[in-house]
């Protein structure tokens, strides 16, 4: 008998892998029959709301929650600050009511709000100041990231040299501000105790990891948590952790006896669920004459709130590496909301503060953008210079840049047009994942697998590898997933699940599916079973018809098959790094500072591709998140009031289909990528948008509006100081 | 949201009854997309709602003898969809770019004139005025949305109806009835907003117990030798629901090419819709041109004094003028 090896079929053999299949939920998800965490209201669950600070940093002094004790309706509460307790952002919790309806649950927490004191203290929120932020004593020196080929022993004298023979040097100050986690369903917990037994209903990217947390902070055993998450409105990294509401929401289901649901308010998930950090840079870069880059210079500061921090300097300059660089971070530390990763952390500050910077540098020396990305191709540190030039040539064919592309500001009329390019890399590794598939006598098939599906098209993804294995229709197997009862699995952030999971479940549908082969061996005589393949419902051996899948697995007996599969491994069926290239061409209008995106092109390599359609709407959706941070999407903070003054989705501007254009995701799949194995994409496709964008505006009219999103002030006032 | 009455009157005289007891704290419910939003955000507290939607007289549009009367409970979708209306070009177009099905189904015009500022710091809790111990949050804060033009305060919002300066252009007058059981008034609609000067004040010149009725729009001839002509350019950030960077909206009485009358209003410029005679004088006697168009729009926006942070609309608010004087004349071409 040939060697049993764990592997993906031949590319022209696969009935499934590859085409272009609709998720397996999408009949219940638009019809409401998909029940998300705010749908759960078993009997007698109790509804909660919440008392929130309005001070960006103050002293708790008095609250006492003993007068909502006796109001109507009012059965459990939770106080999350105690006196004395520092405030230290607009938005965060103080206390949550609990009863059998909202209105009473509201009322509750208006007597709070009637009662509540605080001693106010200073605010810092300008998360743009450095100079006032310094003043202020929230200033952080971070880390400095130095490198010099021109002079090794003293680094600083290398890249001095460098800049003092380059042909040009650009200097520039470029920025993204700070935004919000904005998934279309909130943060929220439903609770229930069952005796000892927790029961938690909740949207998170991590079934199998959150009931320790629980355990943790009730101070009950891990074995008495179970975390359900059937479906999910988006994670994109905000939605990892058990976290203080979902833990208060446990308490006062265990004070009331009863189920409780809490759930944020948009304006209390904008100040308090998790932004990205912001990202502003003086950058300064020597170029040859032939656009070649010798040396970098940057200092950049930011926030991710009051713990400072902000956009990882070693990542800086991104995907690019310079002969010669220094790069030094600052952090500002703001009374504003904690971050928590944001698809693909921190990629898009880093390429959107790396690319348009490199982009000016192609201005200034009278360049093409796209032969000055090409030239310095030989700099990308992820070893993929090829197909980053086979994706740029791709992309520019679609886009039409050749014939499109001119000068940087060489057009006439109010309404300018022009083209961007940026380009990105992301790990998307497998992560972490075991399950167990199940082969029934009668031929049906279901899966086990503590992993979620937070949107992506996880359910999906894993039936196409169950029913591609087993020559099954998508119908014919049922995925289980979304569980803490299930074998534990990775949590899904930094796109490791489309990997993790499809490896494990690869692995152990061939390992049944070998086991089969062994009984239809013996059962009908055959000599090996190296021919036999389950295609169309049936086993075949050579092609040759031998039985169906049903008489096949009838051959099991009573028991149904068990099989556990596990990942990580090292057998090529998952692999990491991808590349990706986008381009998008833009107007601007000069006389209202508004932007509008006519054609954004992606195009994203991520290994083998399972489904052809999620994964384009993994690249669709990024692109119109990638549009949304480029052109709208902000959190404003007052500076006097210290407030998040636009946490409302009237202000909080997100685009609507007309703001988003034509977006074309061209997946690049050529044999060597198919070959590598399944690698993660959800974020990649969201981390060029900012720079690419940006760089369309400067080639329309001419100048860098500096600082992200690029909404109608900012171009305005960048082309009012370009006058100046 | 507190817990209040709730009050359906079928006749408008009913409605004013309604709405003057509790001492006039009282709110008129039209299409309810803002008033939720206001009572959620206890922004306001009336102990009554009156739901004006069941009241036949103030539905729909009709003809009288001199014009138009347009119920204030008319839907953006009745405005849309009336052949009546199809002379008033710029009333068509607001009604067109609010974008959303939902908004147009519900929305009502009445609701559109009264509607309070979308001013952050009015909508977090500051008050009307948005103030901290009586100093204007927006003066030197946030203000990028705030008012270019009537903004020496306290007052620095802009005056939130898309309508409104297209009808001023048209010459329209407002109907009120109210707070006594047969007082009714008709008055030109520009008279009716107010720029507050103490938090005592409002947005408009309604006393509690007071409402809208209706709309008048004076008639439109067609064969009259001066031609109007109208259009309304409102700058959106987004194609989707939003509301206007600024706006403008003119009339343009038209006779062998040359403007014979001419009225230019912008709007969300100033806490109250904004009249630019300058404007309007730069067009009379003339031909439009693109030139032309210019020099208006460049009149219009002469006298703005931006706030530290919104210097940009003065640039929108000019365009916008430009445009609609362009759209107005079938010139426009951006
Ligand atoms: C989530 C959301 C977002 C929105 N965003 C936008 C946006 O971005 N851009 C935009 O243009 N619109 C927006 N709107 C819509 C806007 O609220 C409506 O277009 C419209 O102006 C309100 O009409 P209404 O009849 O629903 O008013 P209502 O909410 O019923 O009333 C508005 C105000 O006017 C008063 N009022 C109503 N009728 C009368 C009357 N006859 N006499 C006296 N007072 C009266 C009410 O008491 C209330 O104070 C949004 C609405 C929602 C729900």
């Amino acid at each position: 008998m040939a060697e049993r090896k764990f592997g993906w079929g031949s590319r022209k053999d696969n009935a499934l892998i590859g085409k272009d299949i609709q998720r397996i939920d999408g009949v219940v998800k638009c019809s409401g029959k998909a029940k998300y965490t705010a749908d759960f209201a078993t009997p007698g669950t109790l509804i909660a709301r919440l008392l929130t600070c309005k001070h960006a940093h103050a002293k708790l002094s008095a609250l006492d929650l003993a007068i909502v004790e006796k109001m109507p309706g009012v059965k459990a509460w939770h106080q999350f600050k105690e006196i004395g307790a520092e405030i230290k952002w607009d938005g965060e919790l103080i206390a949550a009511v609990a009863a059998e309806r909202a209105d009473q649950a509201e009322d509750a927490i208006k007597a709070l709000e009637k009662v509540v004191k605080y001693e106010v203290l200073e605010h810092f929120v300008d998360e743009a100041d450095k100079a006032g932020a310094e003043a202020a004593k929230r200033l952080q020196k971070l880390g400095r990231n130095a490198r010099s080929e021109a002079n090794k022993d003293d680094v600083d004298a290398g890249v001095k040299k460098a800049f003092a023979d380059a042909k040009v040097v650009h200097k520039g100050t470029y920025g993204i501000v700070t935004i919000s986690h904005m998934c279309l369903e909130p943060h929220g917990t439903h609770a229930e105790w069952k005796g000892d037994d927790l029961d938690i209903h909740m949207s998170t990217q991590a079934v199998s990891t959150t009931p320790a947390q629980f355990a943790e902070g009730l101070e009950i055993e891990m074995s008495n948590v179970t975390v359900t998450a059937d479906y999910e409105g988006g994670g994109f990294g905000s939605k990892f952790a058990a976290e203080e509401w979902g833990l208060a929401t446990a308490k006062m289901a265990k004070q009331a006896g009863k189920p409780v649901r809490l759930m944020l308010d948009r304006a209390t998930e904008l100040k308090v669920a998790g932004t990205r950090p912001s990202g502003f840079a003086e950058i300064s870069i020597g170029a040859a004459a032939d656009g070649t880059i010798v040396a970098w210079d940057s200092v950049h500061w930011g926030t991710a709130g009051i713990a400072g921090g902000g956009v990882d300097v070693t990542k800086l300059p991104y995907v690019f590496d310079f002969p010669n660089r220094i790069s030094q971070q600052y952090g500002l530390m703001c009374n504003t909301g904690p971050n928590k990763a944001w698809r693909a952390p921190p990629h898009p500050q880093l390429c959107a503060l790396t690319m348009t910077a490199m982009d000016d540098v192609a201005a200034k020396l009278g360049m093409d953008s796209y032969d000055l990305f090409l030239k310095n191709l030989s700099a990308v540190t992820n070893g993929r210079e090829a197909v980053y030039a086979d994706q740029m040539r791709i992309a520019a064919k679609e886009i039409d840049w050749k014939a499109k592309w001119h000068k940087h500001g060489d057009t006439k009329g109010p309404v300018k047009r022009g083209l961007g390019m940026a380009l990105h890399t992301w790990g998307g590794g497998a992560g972490a994942c075991k399950c167990t598939v199940k082969i029934h006598p009668d031929g049906s098939v279901e899966s086990f697998v503590g992993s979620q599906d937070i949107g992506t098209g996880t359910r999906t993804v894993i039936s196409i590898v169950l029913a591609e294995t087993f020559g099954l229709p998508i119908t014919g197997v049922k995925v289980n997933l979304g569980s803490s009862k299930y074998p534990a699995s990775a949590p899904s952030g930094g796109s490791i699940t489309v990997g993790g999971v499809s490896g494990a479940h690869r692995r152990a549908a061939q390992t049944a599916l070998w086991q089969i082969f062994d009984k239809v061996q013996v059962k009908y005589g055959l000599e090996s079973t190296d021919g036999l393949n389950a295609k169309d419902g049936s086993i075949l051996n050579g092609g040759d018809k031998v039985c169906t899948w049903k008489e096949a697995c009838s051959l099991l007996g009573k028991m149904p098959l068990e099989v556990e599969g596990t990942g990580p491994k090292d057998d090529k069926l998952t692999s990491a790094v991808v590349g990706g290239v986008q381009m998008a061409d833009v107007s601007v209008d000069t006389e209202t500072g508004i932007v509008r995106v006519h054609k954004f092109v992606s195009v994203q390599d991520c290994g083998l591709i399972i489904d052809e359609l999620t994964a384009r709407s993994q690249v669709t959706g990024a692109l119109t998140m990638g549009i949304a941070y480029s052109l709208s999407e902000e959190r404003i903070m007052d500076n006097k009031t210290g407030r998040y003054i636009n946490s409302d989705l009237q202000n909080y501007k997100l685009p609507r289909i007309g703001d988003i254009g034509e977006l074309v995701a061209i997946m690049y799949q050529p044999d060597s990528e198919y070959n590598r194995g399944v690698i993660g994409l959800g974020e990649p496709p969201v981390i060029s948008p900012g720079a690419c964008l940006s760089n369309a505006v400067a080639n329309a009219i001419g100048v860098r509006v500096p600082v992200i999103p690029l909404t109608p002030k900012r171009v305005l006032d960048a082309l009012k100081g370009a006058r100046a | 949201m507190i817990n209040f009455e709730y009050a359906q009157p079928r006749t408008e005289a009913e409605a004013v009854e309604f709405l003057q007891s509790h001492g006039g704290q009282t709110a008129v419910l039209a299409g309810g997309t803002d008033l939720f939003n206001l009572l959620r955000s206890d922004l306001i507290a009336p102990k009554r709602v009156v739901d004006i939607k069941r009241i036949d007289s103030l539905k729909g549009i009709q003809q009288v003898s001199d014009g138009l009367l347009i119920g204030a409970a008319t839907t953006l979708d009745e405005i849309l969809a009336s052949p009546l209306l199809s002379p008033y070009h710029s009333l068509r177009q607001i009604a067109d770019a609010h974008h959303s099905m939902q908004i147009q189904a519900m929305g009502t015009v009445g609701g559109d004139l009264c509607h309070l500022p979308n001013c952050w710091y009015f909508r977090n809790g500051y008050g009307l005025l948005g103030t901290v111990n009586g100093e204007s949050l927006a003066a030197d804060g946030r203000n990028q949305f705030h008012a270019i033009f009537g903004n020496r305060g306290p007052a620095m919002f802009v005056s939130a109806s898309r309508f409104a300066p297209a009808l001023i252009a048209w010459g329209a007058k407002v109907r009120l009835v109210g707070p006594a059981p047969d007082q009714v008034e008709l008055m030109p609609l520009e008279y009716f907003y107010v720029n507050p000067k103490t938090d005592k004040q409002s947005v408009t010149v309604l006393q509690p117990g007071q409402f809208v009725t209706h709309v008048w729009l004076p008639a439109v001839e067609p064969t009259s030798p001066v031609e109007q002509l109208s259009a309304a350019y409102e700058v959106l950030q987004l194609e989707g629901l939003d509301w206007p960077l600024a706006s403008a909206a003119v009339t343009l009485g038209v006779s062998a090419g040359i403007v014979r009358e001419a009225q230019v209003v912008l709007g969300h410029v100033a806490p109250t819709p904004w009249v630019s005679l300058d404007a309007a004088t730069v067009l009379m006697g003339r031909e439009v041109t693109v030139e032309l168009a210019e020099s208006a729009a460049e009149a219009a926006v002469a006298h703005a004094t931006p706030l530290s942070e919104n210097d940009y609309k003065v640039s929108i608010a000019r365009a916008a003028v430009k445009r609609a004087i362009l759209k107005a004349v079938d010139m426009l071409n951006v």
